[in-house]
């Protein structure tokens, strides 16, 4: 498990800019960012190598910001290697609430995702085979 | 020796007869002074010689906002100008600014009306009052100001503006009362916490007089807990004096009118009767004892009722209820009338969210569409939209259960509602600009 810093943005401009200002200046390096967005209002997901400098530092700079514990599987970089991994879990009935994927180096991936029953979840991937990424 | 205090156990036949004398000069000088009720009265009939006893005023037609913005900006005086000490302004957010004038008599009876509040929380000499209204043409500032004056106690004229320097003067200067609007009481309370203070021990506050504004009992609740101290509600309006025509005791019951300086009547808003007394309706005001600008019968448009009975506290002036919003922030949505107050109250119950809001009413296709705005708490957990979305219709529900009509509740980013430091800005009305 690893933590992922999530922050309710009103879909205004410049906030996303200011977002990840506030980050730059606190000295904090982002692996990933994704945004689910509704029309109102985006939650901006990311992955950063300081996650609780980061909500210090966001809260500080007037963001409403949170960390949260979600799983990151290394997968193989081939058609179908998602695909082995969602399987598994879907087997076991695990529900799957959101999950985003960047690549980390040229030959695996590192998939993001937040599930139901994390524990059961982070057995099921190992028992698999999946390697955690810390 | 008498003490101004007297007055206010005195029996009630006593006020009455203060009262009715007092009507009757006031209607005969409207009628003399101020042409406006000269014709007022001519075009109605009514004989302002004529009042024999407390209920003959209600054959005299209504003084209305409008009459006093007609009359803008001296008309409506009474007395000649260099009889007038002071003047002020309503805010005029709704057009015209109305004028008061007051005599050095006027400032006195302010003073000793405001002061009433001090002695309600059994105030003097050994208090510090920290006054952080506006002062300047606002009544609040300097209305709070003559009444710490008048009841002795150490007054400090911070006037609105500058939290940080509030928050100090606060620490450092040993404030006993506060006077502002309850809402920037919260907004110095939230602020000092956040600068990692605890307002409760580092701030040395045992009594809050907060008016201008309504707020809710929740709202009230929520100020007691971070201040640690008992905030009492101030009712007052430029029209008739400033903040004192009305403050609670420390029963917190309602608030008692200051009878023996104005005489109060609750009217069906609609037919203008006068309802007997414990119903809800208008309040509508006649100035006993001011010179300068003296009103008959003003309609309030706030909303209250008189709470019939004797206050625990043993003082004999009647009580008003706390505002049930006004007539004219009352909201007409889709046909359903709303008060602001009714929505905060639900609000509160949803730890989720914090206790600022702010209320957009637009049209759409002539349909209003009516968007809550409230702001997340630190502790909720949004990291789904699904949560989010939730808590949304959650409170939406809730609302619409309460209200009868649905509103959309929109969770925006901490600390993008305004906060003000005179008078929040609850309601933004655009529904005229639709085409």
């Amino acid at each position: 498990m690893i933590k992922q810093v999530t922050v309710f943005l009103e879909n205004t401009k410049g906030r996303l800019a200011a977002l990840t200002r506030a980050l730059a200046d606190a000295n904090v390096n982002m692996e990933a960012l994704t945004i689910a967005e509704t029309s109102d209002y985006g939650l901006v997901r990311i992955i950063c190598d300081k996650p609780v400098e980061a909500v210090a530092a966001l809260d500080g700079a007037g963001f409403r910001a949170i960390t949260t514990e979600v799983i990151a599987v290394v997968v193989p970089n081939r058609p179908g290697g998602l695909a082995d991994l969602l399987e598994k879990l879907d087997a076991l009935d695990l529900n799957i609430e959101y999950g985003y994927c960047f690549s980390a180096k040229a030959g695996e991936a590192v998939d993001v995702l937040k599930v139901s029953d994390p524990t059961r979840a982070v057995k099921a991937i190992e028992d698999a085979g999946f390697e955690l990424a810390k | 020796m008498k003490k101004p205090q007297d007055i206010l156990t005195a029996p009630h036949e006593e006020l009455e007869a203060i009262q009715l004398e007092g009507i009757k000069k006031t209607v005969i000088k409207c009628y003399e002074n101020v042409p406006f009720y000269h014709k007022l009265y001519d075009e109605a009939g009514f004989d302002p010689y004529a009042i024999e006893s407390l209920d003959d005023l209600a054959k005299a037609p209504f003084t209305t906002k409008q009459d006093l913005r007609d009359n803008y900006p001296f008309k409506m005086f009474a007395v000649p100008q260099e009889d007038v000490r002071e003047i002020h302004m309503s805010s005029g957010t709704t057009g015209i600014a109305t004028v008061g004038g007051y005599t050095e008599h006027d400032l006195d009876i302010w003073g000793d009306c405001f002061a009433r509040g001090v002695w309600y929380a059994d105030g003097g000499p050994k208090d510090v009052m920290h006054v952080c209204y506006g002062y300047g043409l606002f009544t609040g500032g300097l209305g709070a100001h003559y009444g710490g004056v008048k009841a002795g106690c150490t007054t400090i004229p911070m006037s609105a503006g500058n939290t940080e320097r509030q928050i100090r003067v606060l620490r450092e200067m040993g404030s006993t009362i506060l006077c502002c609007t309850p809402s920037y009481a919260m907004y110095l309370a939230d602020t000092a916490i956040a600068m990692g203070l605890d307002p409760k021990k580092d701030f040395h506050l045992r009594v809050g007089i907060h008016g201008a504004e309504a707020f809710s009992d929740n709202f009230r609740a929520e100020l007691e807990k971070k201040l640690g101290y008992k905030v009492l509600d101030v009712y007052g309006l430029t029209e008739t004096m400033g903040p004192g025509v009305a403050i609670e005791c420390m029963e917190q019951n309602g608030l008692h009118l200051a009878e023996d300086h104005f005489y109060a009547e609750i009217i069906d808003p609609k037919t203008g009767e006068v309802l007997p007394e414990g119903e809800w309706g208008e309040l509508v005001l006649t100035t006993i004892d001011r010179e300068a600008t003296p009103v008959v019968r003003y309609r309030t448009r706030d909303i209250t009722r008189i709470i019939p009975g004797e206050c625990a506290c043993g003082r004999t002036h009647r009580r008003i209820d706390r505002l049930h919003g006004r007539t004219d922030d009352m909201l007409i949505i889709r046909g359903v009338n709303v008060f602001p107050s009714q929505i905060e109250d639900v609000m509160k119950t949803f730890p989720q969210v914090s206790s600022w809001y702010q209320i957009e009413l637009t049209r759409r296709n002539h349909l209003d569409v009516v968007t809550l705005k409230v702001e997340p708490n630190p502790d909720f957990d949004f990291d789904e939209v699904r949560a989010i979305e939730q808590l949304q219709r959650d409170i939406s529900d809730r609302l619409k259960s309460a209200l009868s009509v649905g509103l959309r509740v929109r969770i925006v980013e901490p600390k993008s509602i305004p906060r003000s430091e005179g008078k929040a800005v609850r309601v933004i009305d655009s529904r005229g600009d639709d085409q």
